[in-house]
């Protein structure tokens, strides 16, 4: 790498106040590619990168209709985890998991892989019996879990609320330690400076308008900055799958729907994991910059306006306060939206489309960050042997055709819902 | 009608606000979203998978104009079709629906 990061560079640097070179390359786009990616968020870019480290496809273009980072990489809430019971999905995150605690490396990017924990709260006994399960099928996978007793729990999280009139009691939760956050910003900048090494034309400001198609196959993308042949397509554009879709003549099991994310201002280190609340969907870690990080359901209703509603803000602070009445007086100082593809089953996308050299990457619902890694490795794989990567088969997008729907959670096939 | 607040893209609201025929302008909270009105439900006894795959799983999901069925839970129970711009929020019309279609 002509660029490489290291103690050195940083020390000559230092001393010699000399500039740093760009993270990437900021190429004119050409007339044509080997593959085309719609979409430069973390899994367009770890699809790019992985293409080229891993099956030596280098003539690639990442086209990215705003700037690198502008997307949902850029606006989650971080957490990483591989806590999943179905079959599918055990293999699919902890592949991910593994690929994060090597990224920083194999990038040679402080991505800043916190592996602080995460801990799922269980409310009643069953919900307790349940998480036993899940950490049963986890340890069976060779992933790590450690079931926790309420005094446990008293212990590592004493900040929680156990009283008798708290509305959820505990009776333990689920230790996955390895589970934890990840910066986001240094995922989609990392992944674009190591692919950009490899050859990989990461185009800003350029959005895909319209796809060039003969006979149902696939030749290359109508953009806003002209026209770009391709030998292969790929749609990565999270929240706007169904437009690309739409311009390709393809229906989705996708609708679009607004997630909201807040943080408070800084307080001092108070909250050492990620906590799962067991009694509604709520989460919350520390940020380094000392903000508490926290996140709830979808407002509900299918939008691309990247604006939440405040009865989504009340729902959240109300779970934060159920949880941690001691964060009751904290101030918001942000908070923001992004819009995301939300499936009937709650699972993705990754693989061919019936449509000729055209692949399909999308629905990512909440878990699109934490699978970034591994939908990159899979999605590559895919696109460079026309065939689906062994880890990412169930995710097929015909799958609810044929009864196969992945429903993790158990909420039914009901996309508004999830 | 709604409020365009000040700051923020333009047209977008402050709050989702839903107007049930039947009782007036409420907070969306009152109401359930059950998704898109223009699918047609095939008739019964249809046999062929697709289309009835289709209709279950497959949304349009435009940027745009749309018609929606909401419930109105905590007021009049009724059923309603919206019309709502999903990429503003911005509501139009709104209609009961059919009563025999109510659940
Ligand atoms: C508030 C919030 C919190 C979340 N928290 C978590 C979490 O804690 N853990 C987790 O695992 N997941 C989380 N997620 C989900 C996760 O962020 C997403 O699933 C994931 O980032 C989506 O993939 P991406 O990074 O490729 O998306 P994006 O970064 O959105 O990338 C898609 C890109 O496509 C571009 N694009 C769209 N249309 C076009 C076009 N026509 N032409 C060119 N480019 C186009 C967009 O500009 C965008 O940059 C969260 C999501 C949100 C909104
Ligand atoms: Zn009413």
């Amino acid at each position: 790498m002509a660029n490489r990061y290291s103690a050195f560079s940083l020390l000559k640097h230092a001393l010699t106040g000399a500039p740093w070179q760009r993270a990437w390359r900021s190429p004119q786009p050409k007339s044509s590619y080997d593959v085309i990616i719609v979409g430069g968020g973390g899994h367009g870019l770890a699809t790019a990168y992985y293409l080229a480290a891993n099956h030596g496809i280098r003539n690639i273009a990442v086209l990215e209709k705003s700037y690198i980072g502008s997307g949902n990489v850029g606006r989650n809430t971080t957490l990483i985890r591989s806590n999943y019971i179905l079959g599918g999905n055990t293999h699919f995150f902890e592949h991910s998991m593994k690929l994060w605690e090597g990224l920083s490396h194999a990038l040679n990017y402080n991505v800043m892989v916190s592996q602080r924990g995460q801990i799922v709260l269980a409310h009643n006994p069953s919900q307790l019996d349940v998480l036993g399960r899940k950490g049963n099928t986890m340890k069976l996978n060779g992933i790590d879990a450690q079931l926790l007793d309420r005094g446990d729990v008293m212990r590592i999280l004493p900040y929680l609320d156990f009283s008798n009139e708290c509305r959820f009691p505990i009776y333990g939760g689920l230790l996955q330690q390895r589970a934890g956050t990840v910066r986001h910003d240094a995922v989609a900048w990392g992944y674009a400076r190591a692919a950009s090494e490899l050859g990989v034309d990461i185009i800003e400001n350029c959005e895909v308008t319209g796809f060039l198609e003969n006979e149902g196959t696939i030749s290359g993308v109508e953009t806003t900055r002209g026209r770009i042949m391709a030998g292969r397509t790929a749609i990565c554009v999270a929240g706007h799958s169904s437009r690309l879709a739409a311009m390709a003549g393809l229906r989705l099991p996708v609708e679009s729907h607004i997630l909201q994310a807040f943080v408070t201002e800084s307080i001092k280190p108070l909250i050492h994991h990620v906590v799962t609340f067991g009694a509604d969907l709520f989460y919350i870690s520390q940020s380094d910059k000392g903000g508490l990080v926290f996140g709830g359901h979808i407002d509900g209703f299918n939008t691309y306006t990247q604006r939440g509603q405040f009865p989504k803000v009340q729902d959240v602070a109300e779970c934060a306060v159920a949880l941690i009445p001691g964060v009751s007086r904290l101030r918001l100082l942000r908070h923001w939206g992004g819009i995301q593809d939300m499936t009937p089953d709650g699972s993705p996308f990754i693989g061919r489309t019936p449509v000729k050299n055209l692949y399909f990457n999308g629905g990512w619902c909440y878990q699109g960050f934490k699978a970034t890694p591994a939908s990159g490795w899979c999605f590559a794989h895919t696109i460079a042997h026309d065939d689906e990567h062994p880890l990412a088969r169930h995710f097929s997008l015909d799958r609810h055709m044929h009864g196969n729907g992945f429903d993790e959670y158990g909420l039914g096939l009901w996309t508004y819902r999830q | 009608m709604n409020t365009v607040l000040a700051f923020g893209p333009i047209g977008s609201n402050s709050m989702l606000r839903i107007n049930c025929p039947h009782c007036g302008e409420r907070d969306y909270t009152e109401f359930r979203y059950a998704g898109d009105a223009n699918k047609a439900r095939p008739a019964h006894g249809t046999g062929d998978l697709k289309t009835w795959h289709d209709y279950v799983f497959i949304f349009d999901n435009p940027k745009g104009p749309h018609r929606e069925y909401w419930q109105h839970v905590f007021g009049c129970r009724q059923w309603l079709i919206l019309e709502r711009n999903t990429a503003t929020n911005i509501t139009g019309a709104s209609q009961l629906t059919d009563t025999s279609r109510a659940s």
